[in-house]
């Protein structure tokens, strides 16, 4: 990076000559999220695969309801800002307005998968669950999995808004803050594949 | 990069993004997002068109939420990260394209018509 080390300082042209990462803990952690996109693709490829494979039960044109689905992509979406928005005023070290963005992206969170939840029992109620079809046991292990995911973002959360109530903004929990961030975000892109791919693309006759 | 962090405040030598640069990502997004739900709910086209074109949607906005939400660069931890996922999408694409490629042969040449005992069983790429 020659146009960094003409601008700063000796100390810091020190670390980039060493080739070390400025952060081994987020490129760590993007490496594990790489790896969660692998699983999420393996999950695609069998939808792709079973997708089609009505076994005589509804095909997603009856099932999906895509006004619910936006809702609940509208849901994500707007978490992924207000955790921006969350992260910024931690940077800023605005603590009080950290947490209240943070619970606000937990309460959008809880939202998303309350509302998935519902479509879960709603089909299963209707005795369309994973085990009907080829299709609806890609369908629930695709969504299932990235419903898990959420599940435990917001647990993450929950654990890290008391370590900030109790430790403060301490550059530990900064850290913290943005790899939660990187896999709050990476769950927002994860979730436009599902509802391009397995709503909106099953939806099409 | 944030140059104006001193050296003891290095922890994350990241780009964190303003509050304009996640508004702005925000905006594409939700236009990114309703326009192919609307052409999917009123059947604008045809469904070949449309899948093309809410495909091509999604991944533009994949590419606006690594820009704008996840600051991907070239330069974040050194270009390292940049690496993880140029390998993470070859190895993608190979496992995606690859599974339906010998999936899709193998519905073709090796089922043997519908199977006894599942009844109106439709098959993928069946001719």
């Amino acid at each position: 990076m020659p146009e960094m080390t003409a601008t700063t300082d000796l100390s810091s042209r020190y670390y980039v000559r060493e080739h070390h990462p400025e952060n081994g803990t987020l490129l760590g952690f993007w490496i594990y999220l790489m790896s969660d996109c692998l699983i999420f693709a393996c999950l695609f490829a069998t939808y792709a695969v079973l997708g089609r494979n009505f076994a005589g039960a509804p095909s997603g044109a009856e099932l999906f309801d895509l006004p619910l689905v936006a809702l609940n992509t509208a849901f994500l979406l707007l978490s992924s800002i207000t955790y921006g928005f969350g992260m910024l005023s931690a940077y800023a070290k605005k603590q009080r307005a950290a947490v209240a963005w943070l619970v606000i992206t937990g309460l959008l969170g809880a939202a998303f998968l309350g509302l998935e939840l519902y479509e879960f029992s709603h089909l299963i109620h209707e005795g369309y669950g994973p085990q009907r079809s080829g299709f609806l046991t890609s369908f629930f292990a695709l969504v299932g999995t990235h419903g898990l995911h959420v599940t435990f973002g917001i647990v993450w959360l929950v654990t890290l808004l008391f370590q900030v109530g109790k430790h403060g903004l301490t550059r530990e929990n900064l850290r913290r803050l943005m790899c939660l961030s990187m896999f709050w975000h990476f769950l927002d892109v994860v979730w436009i594949g599902v509802f391009t791919f397995v709503y909106l693309m099953g939806t099409l006759p | 990069m944030s140059e104006h962090h001193d050296h003891h405040d290095h922890d994350d030598g990241h780009d964190h993004g303003s509050v304009k640069s996640y508004v702005i990502g925000f905006l594409l997004s939700v236009i990114l997002t309703a326009i192919p739900f609307w052409l999917v709910m009123n059947r604008t086209m045809d469904s070949a068109t449309t899948a093309i074109v809410i495909l091509a949607f999604a991944a533009v906005q994949i590419v606006v939420h690594m820009i704008y939400f996840l600051h991907m660069n070239a330069k974040a931890e050194g270009g390292w990260n940049m690496l993880a996922l140029i390998f993470t999408v070859v190895i993608l694409v190979i496992t995606l394209s690859g599974s339906l490629w010998v999936m899709y042969h193998m519905n073709k040449n090796m089922m043997p018509g519908p199977m006894p005992g599942a009844p109106a069983h439709q098959m993928n790429g069946m001719n």
